[in-house]
């Protein structure tokens, strides 16, 4: 089973949807038991990084996250999830991430009059040369995913970068690390690409 | 790099659509589902969807409306039309939309845009403008903010209020123009400029497109972040795609 974590901040049903259309056997949960047993987990993410951490506390998901994590289960956080991985963010000065990957969320910042913000719509994803790539396999380099955000993850470790994107800046659009993926755009909004992702995680054994 | 995006605007009335009969292939040309599926497959970058319903009663079909499509379509999509609680937003994301425009509710309590982008994120919060100009010579032109479908004038300007909107928490700004909009006569360039120029949130066009080069000026002069268009996608007059090898041609960054 695969366990998409719900931390009561918005709706997680095409998440799950999309993982069932690619195979996937999925309960949307907020219980640290079902954490516990599930083979995978799917953590997408919805609302600010300072209510979302304040929800995962209040709920006591941190630990059962990271000891999945530990446990070698595969993990896929989306959005604000893969930055939810990180120490932490400056939208959110004070709040500690779940701190499993060193790095943190900085906001875009532009001249005025040049880019807009938050970073909207379909942009390229361009691969780094991760031997974790698994999740992209069978999606081209460059291929279009759906965006919306308006900070990115700065990280440590340049190993764990997956795909880069170029938006004023090229940042880190996707990581890998062992049994841990994050991706900033959203598989579950980007058509038969981001399927194709979602189908690559659900395939991992 | 970020693309230019090209968003059909579908009409939705008692969870039907009611614009866009012209469809062909279409088993039912009234069901937002296919309409839907038909546009994911045309290559539109997003869908709105504006809810004309006249009773409250029958928004319960809008709801229906945004799961049917949520469960069949993977692609960003828009619920605007008669949005006034937190509970209206809190409803339609639940079933399964991504964004909801806001537009008569915002005019009467810019709090509550406020209120939803807390509780919801900007992501979310589209913020729809309808816009007309209320000056009578091309120097110094202003324009004035519409509610209530383009029924009452507010006295409000149109640039202050994409600011302010943006200082609520939209995370973006769909922008119509009343002069413009059925014309086929094209965006209105001037209005669109002016706003995208006066907020860093993106700014959608709307309102008069009636040819590719509609969407090329909206995009470049117009500075738009995204262009909607109903009739020339509805009626066949333009594919998505064809509208899109025209705007790649012509060195706009479009997803093909």
């Amino acid at each position: 089973m695969i366990a998409v974590i719900d931390y009561g901040m918005g709706n997680l049903r095409s998440v799950e949807k999309a993982l069932e259309l690619v195979g996937g056997r999925v309960k949307v949960t907020s219980s640290q038991k079902d954490l516990a047993r599930c083979e995978k987990l799917v953590f997408p993410g919805v609302g600010a990084f300072g209510a979302a951490m304040k929800e995962l506390k209040y709920r006591k998901l941190v630990e059962p996250i990271k000891a999945a994590i530990a446990e070698g289960k595969p993990f896929l956080g989306l959005c604000l999830g893969l930055q939810l991985l990180f120490e932490k963010s400056e939208e959110a000065p004070g709040v500690k991430g779940l701190c499993i990957l060193k790095g943190e969320s900085k906001r875009f910042k532009f001249p005025k009059d040049a880019l807009k913000i938050p970073h909207m719509g379909w942009n390229n994803i361009k691969f780094a040369n991760n031997p974790g790539a698994r999740i992209l396999k069978g999606v081209p380099d460059n291929s279009f995913t759906y965006f919306v955000h308006s900070y990115y993850v700065k990280l440590k470790d340049k190993n764990i970068i997956l795909t880069t994107t170029d938006y004023g800046i090229n940042f880190v659009s996707g990581i890998c690390k062992d049994n841990v993926y994050g991706l900033q755009f959203h598989p579950e909004k980007s058509q038969e690409l981001g399927l194709k992702m979602l189908e690559n995680f659900v395939r991992i054994k | 790099m970020l693309t230019k995006r090209i968003i059909p605007c579908l009409d939705i009335k008692d969870g039907r659509v009611v614009k866009g009969v012209n469809f062909i292939k279409l088993r039912d040309a009234g069901d937002p589902v296919e309409n839907a599926a038909f546009y994911d497959k045309e290559g539109a970058d997003e869908l709105v969807f504006l809810d004309i319903t006249a009773s409250y009663e029958k928004r319960k079909t809008t709801l229906e409306l945004a799961r049917k499509v949520a469960e069949s379509v993977f692609l960003p999509f828009t619920v605007g039309g008669g949005i006034r609680a937190i509970e209206d937003i809190r409803d339609l994301l639940n079933a399964g939309c991504d964004k909801v425009s806001i537009n008569t509710a915002a005019v009467k309590d810019p709090a509550f845009v406020k209120k939803a982008a807390a509780r919801f994120g900007s992501q979310c919060i589209v913020v729809a403008i309808d816009a007309k100009c209320k000056t009578k010579t091309r120097a110094k032109q202003a324009w004035e903010v519409y509610i209530n479908g383009g029924r009452t004038p507010t006295g409000i300007d149109a640039v202050k209020w994409a600011e302010r909107m943006e200082s609520c928490g939209a995370g973006e700004i769909l922008l119509t123009s009343m002069d413009y909009d059925g014309t086929k006569e094209g965006y209105d360039i001037a209005l669109t400029r002016k706003i995208s120029g006066s907020v860093t949130i993106p700014v959608i066009a709307s309102g008069g497109a009636g040819s590719l080069e509609h969407l090329y000026d909206a995009l470049t002069e117009g500075r738009a972040d995204a262009v909607l268009a109903a009739s020339i996608f509805h009626f066949r007059e333009y594919r998505i795609a064809e509208a899109k090898e025209y705007l790649r041609k012509k060195g706009v960054t479009i997803r093909p």
